[in-house]
């Protein structure tokens, strides 16, 4: 089975975020009202696995392994299988 | 084992940089420093034939993903194996900059319990963006870190910093206990530190990213394995130190030269 997922990865609430920081600031900058920004990076990943089971199991090893540094970065996806 | 038969390996990849300085000062030593790049050495596994191991500052990959990270996993799949048995032997892995990133990321520093399969601690982007700029960095270590012991403790150290993900950071939870055990295991080698040789005490530019307790460098628990943000490479010789046409003339050497010669005394003593 063929699936897309895609992954969003943020740093944990609690560190400082100094881009999305900046960010806030420029959008303040510009008259937006802004409380809060904070900067994500998102994956879209294409791959096949045997079963949705195995596809988030799989996809969740990914996240783990290369696309977050656990000590710092929370991550969420959402995954659906392609026909 | 003699200066002139010293080995050093330094591993290069796409976007990595200072490689040839760092080759410079090794050569300067007397040592004999092959520069080679990271796929030759996955095809040849042949790092027992070399007696330093260095990872060198730049942006491996781009620094896709994360500083490091890509480079990271790449020597994990391709020469994991060879390089925990380099680490085992006790010979120098030394990680500047972004190969102080590939360290961490591969789970040789802090190495606690070994090497993490998971990174332990980070190397999160930096309070005030990238940084290229002039800092102090004092050794603080008691002499676990064997290769630095030519290094007098408490010895101010000034050298670049070029890097948007240096800032040192440990889970929320464990910080307090794990600074705690990096003391208590003499794996803290570099805080960084103000004109004066007092701690940076998170202010900038002194700590130039917003590292956690000032943290520069760290080691692993056995010692062998060295990590740190700035280059002593960019002030080895004395014409790159900021300040010396100030003195009509350079000195021979700069601050960097005393971290190189400490590394490589060491190796030719131990070996």
């Amino acid at each position: 089975m063929k699936f897309n997922a895609k992954v969003y990865v943020s740093l944990k609430k609690g560190y400082s975020d100094p881009e999305g920081e900046t960010t806030a600031n420029a959008l303040r900058g510009l008259g937006y009202t802004v409380d809060d920004v904070r900067a994500s990076k998102a994956y879209e990943v294409s791959f096949q696995a045997e079963d949705e089971e195995t596809a988030e199991a799989v996809l969740d090893e990914m996240c783990r392994r290369l696309l977050t540094n656990p000590t710092k970065d929370d991550y969420s996806f959402e995954i659906r299988e392609v026909r | 084992m003699k200066r002139e038969e010293i080995d050093v390996l330094l591993m290069r990849a796409p976007g990595t940089n200072c490689d040839l300085e760092t080759v410079r000062a090794f050569r300067d030593l007397g040592v004999r420093a092959h520069l080679v790049h990271s796929q030759r050495v996955f095809k040849a596994k042949n790092l027992l034939d070399y007696d330093i191991l260095v990872f060198p500052g730049g942006f491996s990959y781009g620094d896709y993903v994360r500083s490091g990270a890509i480079w990271a996993k790449e020597m994990e799949y391709r020469i994991g194996k060879e390089i925990a048995e380099f680490v085992d032997t006790g010979r120098p892995v030394i990680g500047i900059c972004n190969g102080f990133q590939v360290l961490v990321e591969t789970g040789f520093l802090p190495g606690f319990e070994g090497r993490s399969p998971e990174p332990q601690v980070a190397l999160a982007n930096n309070s005030h963006g990238y940084q290229n700029r002039w800092i102090r960095m004092k050794n603080i270590g008691k002499g676990n870190c064997e290769m630095l012991r030519g290094v007098p403790e408490g010895q101010v150290i000034a050298c670049p910093v070029a890097h948007g993900e240096g800032r040192f950071i440990m889970p929320q939870d464990k910080t307090e206990e794990w600074l705690e055990r990096l003391y208590d295991q003499d794996q803290l080698v570099f805080r960084y530190v103000k004109g004066d040789g007092g701690y940076a005490e998170g202010s900038w530019p002194e700590n130039p990213n917003g590292a956690y307790h000032d943290i520069a460098g760290i080691c692993n628990p056995e010692g062998n394995v060295l990590g740190f943000m700035p280059h002593p490479e960019r002030a080895y010789f004395g014409y790159l130190m900021p300040e010396w046409t100030k003195k009509g003339r350079p000195d021979e050497y700069g601050d960097g030269r005393v971290f190189f010669e400490s590394i490589v005394r060491y190796v030719e003593a131990r070996f």
